[in-house]
């Protein structure tokens, strides 16, 4: 209990003293609030990513695409083939017609509103029956394409970021116009960075004749995956992969989210050594200022142990004082903040908001923890041996 | 100069503060290093990429393919010396992940417009010879240890073979590399005849075409006149330079640069507070001894410099360690990714900013402490003392 009395008594006195050390703690504050804000805005990007790509996923609608392909744009499957899935078990049926859609996936040049240059936006053919075989995607202006005409919806997201896609605009890809009817959201999912229009009008204006790169289905439940895919395994005409949309988003998602990791985890820990450093400087530096101090109060009969764990206190509290103004400063600049990026998996565009999770501001927490005791623990312990008669003396 | 001797005892007169400080400079420029290397190679090796070769792809997108027809009516476009054209295979070597360029192409015509990559005679040979013969480039033999003889199988995620196979085998009959310390080799290449007999479909259509530009052609006036010649057919076209054709991949992936550049500024910004607050630390503490200084005879300008070399100094020592440090890492994770990110290269420019940052972060960091004790008062110094 004594110890503890101590403890708060030395804590206390030395936070009293922190104005008068003004310049050397704010450094060390500084200095972790970088630390935070990049790793917090550096890895936000990547959360962010991974938020847009997996809230596409459902396990009730599986993919379909030929064996082998590492995206749907590298896909091919025929009118028949198309057929053979949408009619296979384990998909699920609207009366006597099976909810899929087979779809056809290209990209195409649109002028990005950040920097007016080109940037490949995934434009896709679908089904009328797409929507059905999506989750939470809605119209919400406009109105759908007609079918057999040239024209599009565009996603929200795809409209924010790219120039021409507002409703009533037209837009030129090669020597063909197509009209903006309608704008649809998917819940801010990857969907959203994507144009759709007609799967036969897009076949045509491709020349892909009768073929598709992609059916969806959905299935009657999560399970009977395996059933789809047992029976589309054992089908001579056919050689598929079935994913379930959730894996098929997340195999997309991952060579981007771990680059942006790969980065971001040793970019943080190297920071976080720079500022390691700062913090014992600046604790060198308050123990030596505080000497005479300190030395006074172990006359009092003060012990060296509730002088140590002071000392490691004031640290960690200015290491946490950092953190919390580097992550809210991260969260107040990046949280929201609209990219797009291209996605080297599917070689297309995805639009995407950095989020700076609670997740991720606990961890950067965590590491300010880490560096407040790392940097307070060294000084602490020369403040614990200070000679108690050679400081006195110093007077 | 005369002075090293002094502001040498001056920097070290706090040995835990001083190496401290260094630490945390060190520790900022080895973060730029890093970051400039690896921002280098998201620019898409562009500096490597000629102005000279034009690359001429589908108007529409860069994934509709172009008939292999067009190559005569390129050639005789004036303006033009010389063209070829490749194809993107897009396959992956044993897994997945994998996955690196692959083009066929026409071996005589691509090397001859690339004369930057150096390949033994014998093995170009070898590789002209063998229909299923390849060529990679060094850092993919690095990186994935294949050496010269060796049968690599391809697996091909768009160009199913004609009797359905996904695996193509290749006999790898050369490596080839480049002096330029930027230039990419993270690439296969094998033959065009080969790959349009055997490919499933598609027969005669090939991805972009490359031009070499007659000496003396303005290489604008050669893009229209190409792209004239196909306007209005099912195939129009888009001509640009290989650097603006590498370039806009670079820009597509989004502001890197501008992320690394936020990043940067944080850290230099709390590197200068760090260093700015060791350096008034220090001439608080010598105040008496700079009084004694000038009492001796130091001018005021004598003084301003000593406390400002000692500021620069001290970023010039952690600022080269970090540079040197970081010169050794790039070198490390260029090979060890080379086939991933290829073009990660510590540019001569990169290092000169850094040697530029170090002078004005050391002067910005040392400038007020100086100014303070060039104005010192000889008296009140004492007095205070």
């Amino acid at each position: 209990m004594r110890t503890i009395n101590q403890i708060i008594a030395v804590t206390w006195l030395s936070l009293s003293s922190l104005p008068r050390r003004f310049a050397s703690s704010a450094v060390a504050v500084v200095g972790v609030a970088a630390v935070v804000l990049v790793f917090a805005a550096v890895l936000s990007m990547a959360s962010g990513f991974e938020r847009t790509m997996l809230s596409a996923g459902s396990d009730e609608v599986a993919i379909i695409t030929r064996s082998g392909s590492t995206s749907e744009m590298v896909s091919g499957l025929s009118n028949e083939q198309a057929l053979i899935v949408a009619n296979a078990p384990g998909v699920l049926k609207n009366g006597d017609a099976p909810v899929t859609s087979a779809e056809l996936y290209v990209i195409v040049d649109v002028k990005k509103k950040s920097n007016n240059l080109e940037a490949n936006v995934p434009f896709r053919g679908i089904q009328t029956t797409g929507f059905d075989v999506r989750r939470n995607t809605t119209l919400v202006e406009g109105r759908m394409f007609d079918t057999g005409k040239n024209e599009l919806i565009v996603g929200r997201a795809a409209q924010s970021e790219f120039m021409g896609l507002d409703l009533g605009e037209t837009i030129k890809f090669g020597q063909r116009e197509w009209q903006v009817v309608g704008v649809f959201e998917a819940d801010g999912s990857v969907s959203e960075s994507e144009l759709w229009t007609d799967v036969r009008v897009l076949q045509d204006a491709y020349r892909r004749g009768n073929s598709f790169q992609s059916v969806r289905v959905k299935l009657e439940s999560p399970e009977s995956i395996e059933i789809l895919k047992t029976n589309l395994e054992e089908d001579p005409r056919i050689d598929p992969d079935v994913l379930s949309e959730k894996e098929f988003y997340s195999s997309q998602a991952q060579g981007l989210s771990q680059f942006i990791k790969l980065i971001g985890y040793p970019l943080t820990v190297l920071m976080a050594i720079g500022a390691v450093f700062g913090a014992l400087n600046s604790m060198y530096s308050s123990v030596s200022v505080r000497g005479k101090e300190i030395a006074t109060l172990r006359a009092l009969g003060f012990g060296p142990f509730p002088v140590l764990v002071s000392t490691v206190i004031e640290s960690t509290l200015l290491a946490l004082v950092g953190g919390v103004i580097g992550g809210t400063l991260a969260f107040l600049i990046f949280n929201g903040f609209q990219v797009s990026t291209l996605n080297t998996a599917s070689f297309s565009q995805v639009v995407f908001d950095f989020a700076v999770t609670p997740d991720l501001l606990a961890q950067g927490l965590y590491a300010a923890l880490i560096i407040g005791v790392l940097g307070g623990f060294f000084p602490a312990i020369r403040a614990a041996r200070l000679p108690v008669a050679q400081a006195l003396r110093e007077l | 100069m005369k002075y090293f001797g002094l502001i040498w005892k001056n920097v070290w007169r706090k040995k835990v503060r001083t190496s401290l400080t260094i630490l945390s400079v060190l520790v900022a420029f080895l973060l730029f290093t890093l970051l400039s290397a690896i921002g280098y190679a998201f620019k898409g090796g562009q500096d490597a990429a000629s102005a000279e070769r034009l690359v001429t792809i589908d108007k529409v997108s860069l994934i509709n393919l172009l008939p292999i027809a067009y190559k005569n009516r390129i050639a005789s476009t004036p303006g033009v010396r010389a063209v070829t054209h490749a194809t993107w295979f897009g396959g992956y070597y044993q897994n997945e992940r994998n996955q690196f360029m692959q083009i066929p192409v026409d071996p005589h015509e691509y090397m001859s417009l690339y004369p930057e990559l150096k390949m033994p005679q014998e093995q170009f040979d070898a590789w002209v010879k063998n229909r299923t013969g390849a060529v990679i480039g060094q850092e993919l033999a690095d990186q994935y240890d294949i050496e010269v003889g060796d049968r690599i199988p391809i697996q091909a995620t768009i160009w199913t073979k004609a009797d359905g196979g996904r695996s193509w085998e290749f006999d790898v009959e050369g490596i080839f590399s480049t002096d330029d310390p930027r230039g990419v080799t993270a690439y296969m290449m094998f033959h065009y005849d080969y790959f349009d007999e055997a490919r499933a479909f598609g027969q005669g259509l090939v991805g972009w075409y490359i031009i070499g530009v007659e000496p003396g052609a303005d290489s604008v006036q050669v893009s229209k006149a190409v792209d004239a010649q196909f306007a209005n057919s099912p195939n129009e076209t888009e001509t640009t330079t290989e650097q603006a054709f590498s370039a806009s991949f670079a820009k597509q992936l989004g502001n890197i640069a501008m992320i690394v550049t936020l990043i940067l500024g944080a850290v230099f910004f709390t590197l200068l507070l760090v260093s700015g607050n060791t350096m008034s630390q220090s001439v608080r503490e010598r105040i008496s001894e700079l009084a004694v200084l000038k009492t001796l005879g130091f001018e005021d300008r004598a003084v301003l410099g000593i406390v400002l070399s000692e500021s620069i100094l001290i970023m010039l020592i952690g600022g080269l360690l970090g540079l040197g440090f970081g010169w050794v890492l790039v070198q490390g994770i260029a090979k060890a990714v080379g086939a991933f990110l290829p073009g990660i290269y510590l540019s001569p420019q990169a290092m000169l900013v850094a040697l530029g940052i170090m002078v004005g972060a050391g002067v910005l960091a040392g400038i007020f402490p100086a100014i303070k004790a060039m104005r010192l008062s000889i008296i009140d110094a004492l007095a205070r003392a």
